[in-house]
């Protein structure tokens, strides 16, 4: 009998330290929000949100916070970077997952996985030995621009290959999971493979791979350290993509250190990091809804 | 258009895709190993030095700082996010909340993942100016560890949820309490709690935008938890911006002991998810 007893208290116990742990963790959420916007009231009690957004303007010195410039660049180099991502990570996941025999395939999935754990800085890295000399000397002379090669293209091409595993390998995964007979059927019809491709999977499989191109964008949109590296951190509007630009989180990396004594600019970078957490939090949420959405209407089984 | 024709240009246009795909992996590695291998070969000393009070500044020294900083970052922020990101992978599985309420806290567990790394090291950095510290290795292990747990607990919810639901309710028939049933499904999802944590330790590894306002990034050894501490990947931002050449060099050499840790844990997580599937069900040898 007294054994029962301490199980069940155990288990109460446990109980209680889970709840705990979770309401901590969705404490820090609201943590983090708050003390974000509280930081950045100091700004927006100087300027409205308006005249931080739309200005184009970046030098603390002289009390100019335009964030129009990042917001821009940021917009380009994500946009950019997910245009040559997705189609080139969407067809060699159908590759991978129809066309491979099963041998190499595992592989091949190592690989990508390989490619996922990469650091960014190592991107980064190797986009300086390689990409920017690449962007300098073939892609910018091939469009008839004159570029150092730091640029919002090279950036773009970097953030590329870091969106690359994401949907890869949900766009694998979520092709891998569809029943067999399915494919059977259609291509008992005398349909080709790509036919079956166009028509069947992408539909059955489209939950997965749109909320795959949604991660990968949450990934190109908050990445820092290897977009600062190759773009240039110039603080302008960009007048063609091969002009070096800026991006929100990289004012953040480049300024937070030495301007630490300035609240206002301090302020204005917290703001920034604001924006950052209620973009990535709106696209989270549109995220869930359309596979939830999509998920009821597109189910084959 | 004929369908066949159409069938190859697609066909080709995937082999091209692939083939983009694995030049950018094989270009990666291929750089690390090569220009990362000439400097260490040349001078070996690089991995194995404290770096000298100018060493940024084109003075001598090497990157052990770095090196021991990673290790004494990562590790224990990964044993802190796996401890408490088990907890909340079993409260989210086993039935101590009802269904509805933990698909609600596993979307608060995606939006955690997906907000990028630098605002984890701004509300930390915020903390600190508060409380009037400054960057230390105890502060990049509360970030990293911050990091890290959804990722970790992602991992580990899938895995206890790929457990089968018999299991589970054999469990409860025999008269198991709600801890007991989660501690047997535990041993079941075995592999892929411990890819997780793994994956989590590879991206804590590999984080230089948290790290860099939190753990100080200074430039000396890592010497206690309330010192400031610098991490690999925070070394090799440093130097890649430096302007100068021999400090540029030495940042491949750091990223290639980098490359080699992820590639090891990678490969680790692999052969250990293999090494456990024996536990698994449906492979009763």
């Amino acid at each position: 009998m007294k054994k029962q007893n301490t199980r069940i208290i155990l288990d109460k116990i446990f109980k209680c330290l889970m709840v705990i742990i979770i309401s901590a963790v969705l404490l820090f959420i609201i943590a983090l929000l708050i003390m974000l916007i509280r930081r950045s009231q100091l700004i927006l009690s100087r300027y409205t949100i308006w005249e931080l957004l739309f200005s184009s303007d970046w030098d603390p010195d002289k009390g100019l916070y335009g964030f129009l410039p990042a917001v821009t660049g940021t917009f380009f180099v994500t946009v950019l970077s997910l245009l040559i991502a997705v189609p080139i990570s969407i067809l060699s996941a159908v590759y991978i997952s129809e066309y491979m025999p099963s041998t190499i395939k595992s592989y091949f999935q190592t690989f990508i996985d390989v490619l996922a754990g990469i650091p960014s800085v190592v991107f980064g890295l190797c986009a300086l030995l390689v990409l920017v000399p690449l962007t300098r000397d073939v892609i910018g002379p091939l469009f008839g621009v004159k570029t150092t090669g730091m640029c919002v293209f090279t950036a773009a091409l970097v953030l590329a290959a870091m969106v690359f595993p994401v949907i890869i390998s949900i766009t694998v995964e979520s092709l891998g999971i569809l029943p067999v007979g399915l494919k059977e059927q259609f291509l008992s019809l005398g349909a080709t493979k790509w036919q079956l491709i166009e028509t069947v999977l992408f539909r059955a499989a489209g939950p997965g791979i749109i909320s795959g191109i949604i991660l990968g964008f949450g990934r190109a949109f908050g990445e820092t350290m290897a977009v600062v590296m190759v773009i240039g951190n110039k603080n302008i509007l960009i007048p063609s993509l091969f002009s070096p630009g800026q991006t929100l989180p990289g004012i953040i990396v480049g300024s937070f250190n030495e301007m630490m004594s300035v609240p206002e600019h301090q302020s204005a970078l917290i703001f920034i990091s604001l924006i950052l957490f209620v973009i990535v939090l709106f696209f989270n949420i549109l995220a869930n809804i359309i596979k939830n959405r999509l998920k009821s209407r597109w189910r084959y089984e | 258009m004929n369908k066949y024709i159409k069938e190859s240009i697609f066909k080709v246009l995937m082999v091209i895709s692939v083939f983009i795909v694995m030049a950018y992996i094989v270009i990666i590695i291929g750089i690390n190993v090569v220009k990362g291998g000439i400097v260490i070969i040349n001078n070996p000393s690089v991995v194995f030095t404290a770096p000298g009070p100018k060493y940024l500044l084109g003075g001598e020294g090497g990157i052990l700082h770095a090196i021991l900083g990673s290790v004494f970052m990562v590790i224990p922020s990964t044993c802190i996010a796996c401890v408490v990101s088990y907890l909340i992978a079993l409260f989210l599985q086993v039935d101590y909340i009802k269904n509805n309420f933990s698909n609600k806290l596993r979307v608060v567990f995606d939006v955690l993942w997906g907000i990028p790394s630098i605002l984890y090291g701004i509300f930390i950095l915020n903390i600190l100016i508060v409380t009037n510290r400054r960057g230390s290795l105890g502060a990049g292990i509360i970030t990293l560890a911050l990091l890290q747990m959804p990722v970790i607990v992602r991992y580990m919810d899938e895995a206890l949820n790929s457990v089968p639901n018999g299991i589970r309710e054999s469990a409860y028939s025999l008269g198991a309490t709600r801890l007991e049933t989660a501690f047997t499904t535990t041993k079941y999802a075995l592999p892929g709690i411990i890819a997780g944590a793994l994956i989590g330790m590879g991206r804590a590894m590999g984080d230089a935008a948290s790290v860099i306002f939190t753990s100080g990034a200074g430039n000396s050894m890592p010497k206690g938890l309330s010192k400031s501490a610098s991490s690999l990947p925070v070394l090799i931002f440093q130097q890649a911006n430096s302007f100068y050449p021999s400090v540029r060099e030495h940042a491949y050499a750091a990223s290639f002991v980098l490359i080699v840790i992820v590639i090891i844990l990678n490969t680790v997580s692999r052969i250990s998810s293999k090494h456990f599937q024996k536990y698994t069900s449906g492979s009763g040898k």
